[in-house]
């Protein structure tokens, strides 16, 4: 295994680009080095990105969004009282992962680029609506959080491809977000189910609104009949039921240790309306 | 496998090694090092018994790779107490038996001080979830919060 620390972006993407073996990036490595230690993959190229000036900065846009470097740690989210502020959910979601010790080290970008179905962190980023810019050897595009992951442990990243920020959009008035996570455990496990509410209120009324779900599909889901069942409505009992039942809809988990099928879709309702009456009590306060 | 020349300080002290790139941060203070107060319980994250400060934050130093530590400030199990003084903190483990075989003491006593560094007076829930990353499997954790707890008070008095 081949070390490297580039100063960098476009040194990383050269260095990826030639290496013709097994080629990980290395941001928090709580993924990376367990797999590691574990013998299920053994990098012959380990790329660090932490040493890259800026991966470490959390930066508000002119427009009011936020950049988000890809070597910040959950503990770092957590300590930014007015990225806190505006997307909660996003960092409640990120503040699940793992230990303390985890937050330490643990990124957003490396939950994401893992690619588990149970990612605790992407939820939260789909129903903001985060995107991430890519930077390849073709150049850079950006792309929404929903479209990195392929398949459980694939992403839509090219060979060379490496993400080099998440941008948050502008969080605006009247708005909050929210996300919850279904394990056995009060810490320390995988989500059996997740998921995320993003709303946005005129009054009482909510005008736009965002729904992610985790754990319950090979990749993470972003539910438009979700949104629908809210969108016009002040979060009445019949617009609950209405979001419960398409969350439900939506899943198509598979049954293992963690939750048989038939539980997972009905926890995915109950979380949803439940994750949607937060995010309404946030965006009213 | 070619060995990767890294220079950091721990506990204060300007240090240098050699590390195979695959070492984990823990494999290199114990091999190399000889500060062999961080254990390794799991080797993958779950335990807690590695738990050092690398820049300031509290880690597992299994799931860093010790080429990853070039530059770093890194405290140790063994930086805590001030000669032979105990930090309140050993000092209270001691006197409530918050511990048996002693294996996950090291990191139960890091991962306390970040808490207290960070907040001075934390709640019983605080101090149980700040350390659920820290596993132990013979005292049980009653003992552990009530020394936690203990040391916070004496601390605070102090100040
Ligand atoms: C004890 C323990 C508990 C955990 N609990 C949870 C939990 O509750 N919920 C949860 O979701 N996860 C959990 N995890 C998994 C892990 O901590 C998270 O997935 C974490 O967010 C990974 O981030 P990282 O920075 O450590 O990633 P790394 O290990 O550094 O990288 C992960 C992957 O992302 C790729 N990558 C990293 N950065 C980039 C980039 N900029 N561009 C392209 N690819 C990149 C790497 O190549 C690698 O494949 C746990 C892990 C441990 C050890
Ligand atoms: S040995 Fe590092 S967490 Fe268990
Ligand atoms: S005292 Fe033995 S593991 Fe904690």
């Amino acid at each position: 295994m081949r070390y490297h620390a580039p100063a960098t972006f476009d040194e990383a993407i050269a260095i990826a680009a030639g290496a013709s073996g097994v080629t990980r990036y290395l941001a928090g490595g709580t993924d990376v080095l367990v797999q590691l230690r574990a013998g299920m993959v053994t990098p012959d190229d380990l790329i660090d990105l932490k040493k890259i000036p800026g991966t470490h900065d959390i930066t508000r846009l002119p427009d009011g969004g936020w950049r988000i470097g890809i070597a910040v740690s959950g503990a770092e989210l957590g300590a930014h009282a007015e990225l806190v502020a505006d997307w909660p959910g996003v960092v409640e979601g990120m503040e699940l992962v793992g230990s303390t010790q985890v937050q330490g080290r643990a990124t957003l970008t490396g939950n994401l680029c893992n690619g588990s179905p149970a990612a605790d962190s992407v939820p939260g980023l789909v129903a903001a609506g985060a995107t991430v810019t890519i930077q390849g050897p073709n150049g850079t595009r950006e792309l929404p959080v929903e479209q990195v992951p392929v398949k459980p442990g694939k992403t839509a990243l090219e060979p060379g491809e490496i993400i080099t920020a998440i941008t948050l959009p502008a969080r605006g008035k009247s708005a909050g977000d929210a996300y919850l996570r279904f394990i056995p455990r009060t810490e320390m496990d995988i989500a059996v189910v997740g998921c995320a509410v993003s709303l946005v209120l005129d009054g009482d009324k909510v005008t736009a609104a965002r729904i992610s779900l985790g754990a319950v599909a090979p990749t993470v889901l972003l539910v438009q009949d979700c949104a629908d069942a809210i969108i016009g409505t002040t979060l009445d009992d019949a617009a609950l039921d209405k979001l419960a039942a398409a969350a439900s809809a939506a899943a198509k988990p598979i049954s293992d240790k963690r939750g048989p099928k038939e539980f997972r879709v009905d926890v995915a309702g109950v979380l949803a309306r439940r994750a949607a009456k937060i995010a309404y009590e946030r965006a009213k306060a | 496998m070619s060995k990767i020349h890294v220079q950091a300080t721990v506990n204060g002290d300007s240090v240098e090694f050699l590390a195979d790139p695959r070492e984990t941060l823990l494999d290199c203070l114990r091999d190399h090092l000889d500060l062999t107060g961080a254990k390794e319980g799991c080797g993958t994250g779950d335990c807690g018994a590695c738990s050092v400060m690398l820049n300031g934050r509290l880690v597992s130093s299994c799931l860093v790779l010790g080429v990853e530590a070039e530059g770093a400030e890194i405290s140790t199990i063994e930086g805590m107490a001030d000669g032979n003084e105990l930090h309140p903190l050993q000092r209270k483990f001691i006197e409530h038996a918050a511990l048996q075989c002693g294996f996950c003491t090291p990191g139960f006593l890091v991962a306390a001080k970040a808490l207290l560094e960070k907040n001075p007076d934390p709640s019983e829930s605080e101090i149980r979830f700040w350390l659920a990353g820290n596993l132990c499997r013979c005292t049980g954790y009653d003992k552990i919060v009530r020394a936690v707890q203990d040391a916070a008070a004496e601390m605070r008095g102090a100040a």
